[in-house]
């Protein structure tokens, strides 16, 4: 008989080395997909790392970290490492802050997402992308410049970098975090709700008071956060321009130092391995903490209004 | 004109209420623009005076109260660069996995979480965390390498974000009919994907530039220095275990440092910094919109 016959027709394969060149190509590209991770986890891990012998050791207690407002970490004698007048001084400069930035914020959202053209919106976004890309040293050279002689000479205040001068620079810094994120959500908004608002003879104003603000409030909340989170950890523009006075502020007036500030003030000048650079690390891991819970709370708040 | 249709006072009284809306609204919107002229065209005014290309190419002088920004300009180009070449990578490959390979389950929800994080940490935590992983646990030392690899994990969502948006606007209708004609994953995002994307991905390579260049906290700690002699227009003044000077951490030095200086100088280095940034990124929109322009689906 002739021989075998020819089972299969020929199917076109590609050659080993084309499979395994993929296959070692896609491991890479997971590699990388949960690199984000890894990175997040090794952050956290890091600066944990350097600051974790502190918390074990005599004489520190997590108690005056927290909630004790004397902050002499160089003090001959009494060395006392006591965080809260910083806390105070973030909290304060970045409430300024939103109660500038989150009116103004939406209420461009709103204008942009809308009431204007889509020549004006293309326009205003083109601004609004170049505000943001602005670094912030430069933020904190206009504070400690321009922005503080204007608060000296408006207000007779003594120095012009204080709360006042953080709080504006700062708004002007997530301003853009705020308008971006809070259009978006507008956007989300299903055209239908506008049409049967429309429909029943709604101007767009009682569109957006009583359909769009309700209806995009989670993404309008998360908006905020995300400006909120922006603002808590901004280090240049409120080192430059708080002031370096670690206090309770009393007024608006008063200077501060921010969490931020602080350990971009005085790690340069802690010996690695001190309580005090020790202390910054601490700092810096409570930093990363509160951006943390910021930034989870505003994806879910984001993910909430999803799932309906 | 009171015809049939006369508007009643609700009405009258509705409109009103629009037109102060809408005029309220485009105030604020407006006030978005003030600062932005306002601060360039004064930075630039008060730089005037030593405004030039001299200014760029010569170096500090007299302790750094006179002369140029050259050295600080060109370590700023060495971080930038350094941090892309680690960053680019990772970041357009972390794209590919999320948006074509991930399926939507608990990991890579996970995964997604950890971007959007990454994006939040301070840049101050970036600056610990070079300090404590570069500089010390990998003994890197104060470096432009460990300055570099900070800036390029802090800028690594910059690019992740933009080059997952240039994917996801490719319809799924090419990926389908790739795949109909018997390619596999990778093939699809390499013939049909990528190629449909990449003025996009440029586009997130192009603003991570521009978020490298600005930072000043993460390099302040991890390699940038206040001073560092360099010869007046050498391009390669640095190896890459060498310290040197940044644009950023520069502005920083002359505004809070240093005592007596000429009075224009730090805002004419305020108004390169920002200059290149805004250049930069304008470059990105300009491309954004050629793109959208010029796409045909």
């Amino acid at each position: 008989m002739s021989a075998e016959p020819r089972a299969r027709t020929a199917r076109a394969v590609r050659p080993r080395a084309a499979v395994l060149a993929e296959k070692a190509l896609e491991a890479v590209i997971r590699l990388s997909g949960v690199s984000a991770i890894v990175f997040v986890a090794a952050i956290f891990f890091f600066v944990l790392r350097e600051a974790a012998p502190v918390l074990f050791s005599e004489g520190f207690s997590l108690k005056q970290f927290l909630f004790s407002t004397e902050w002499y970490p160089t003090s001959a004698t009494n060395v006392r490492y006591g965080t809260f007048a910083l806390t105070v001084g973030t909290v304060s400069v970045t409430a300024l802050a939103m109660v500038l930035a989150v009116p103004f914020g939406l209420g461009a959202a709103i204008f942009l997402s809308e009431f204007c053209s889509p020549r004006v919106r293309e326009t205003l976004k083109v601004v609004i992308e170049l505000l943001s890309a602005i670094p912030s040293v430069v933020w904190g050279f206009v504070g400690l410049t321009v922005m503080s002689k204007l608060i000296v000479s408006a207000t007779g205040a003594p120095v012009g970098v204080n709360v006042l001068n953080g709080g504006i620079i700062l708004a002007l810094m997530s301003v853009p975090v705020i308008v971006s994120i809070g259009e978006d959500a507008l956007k989300a908004v299903p055209d239908s709700f506008r049409e049967a608002g429309v429909a029943l003879g709604a101007t767009r104003w009682q569109l957006v008071y009583r359909v769009l603000l309700p209806a995009a409030k989670n993404g309008l909340l998360a908006a905020v956060l995300l400006g909120v989170g922006r603002a808590v950890g901004e280090t240049m523009a409120v080192l430059m321009a708080t002031g370096h006075a670690v206090h309770i502020p009393g007024s608006l007036l008063d200077s501060v130092r921010t969490l931020t500030a602080n350990i971009a003030a005085e790690l340069g000048e802690a010996p690695s391995g001190s309580d005090h650079y020790r202390v910054l690390f601490l700092t810096g891991t409570l930093l990363f903490l509160i951006t943390l819970v910021v930034n989870l709370t505003a994806d879910f708040v984001v993910r909430g209004i999803r799932r309906k | 004109m009171a015809g049939r249709f006369a508007k009643t006072p609700h009405v009258a009284r509705k409109e009103i209420a629009e037109s102060i809306a809408r005029g309220i609204f485009g105030l604020m919107s407006a006030a978005m623009i003030l600062p932005l002229v306002l601060i360039v065209g004064y930075l630039v005014v008060r730089a005037w005076p030593v405004l030039s290309w001299e200014f760029l190419l010569d170096v500090p002088k007299r302790g750094m109260t006179d002369g140029g920004i050259w050295p600080a300009f060109v370590g700023t180009l060495y971080l930038v660069g350094i941090s892309l070449l680690v960053s680019t990578p990772i970041g357009v490959l972390a794209a590919i996995y999320l948006n074509e390979y991930a399926k939507d389950n608990w990991f890579n929800r996970l995964v997604n979480l950890a971007v959007i994080n990454l994006a939040g940490v301070p840049s101050i935590v970036h600056a610990l965390f070079g300090l404590g992983a570069f500089v010390y646990a990998a003994r890197f030392g104060y470096s432009i390498l460990s300055a570099s690899l900070t800036l390029a994990i802090m800028t690594l969502p910059v690019i992740i974000a933009s080059t997952r948006e240039a994917l996801a606007s490719v319809p799924m209708a090419f990926r389908e009919a790739c795949w109909n004609v018997g390619a596999t994953r990778w093939q699809t995002v390499r013939a049909v994907v990528l190629p449909n994307s990449i003025s996009g991905i440029l586009t997130g390579v192009i603003l991570q530039v521009s978020r490298a260049a600005g930072e000043t906290a993460p390099v302040m700690f991890t390699g940038a220095v206040f001073f560092k002699a360099v010869e007046r227009g050498d391009l390669f003044p640095y190896g890459l275990t060498d310290q040197c000077m940044a644009l950023s951490m520069h502005l920083y030095t002359l505004a809070t440092q240093v005592p007596n200086v000429k009075e224009a100088l730090p805002y004419a280095t305020a108004v390169v910094l920002l200059g290149s940034v805004l250049l930069v990124n304008a470059t990105a929109i300009f491309v954004r919109i050629w793109l959208r322009n010029r796409k045909k689906w």
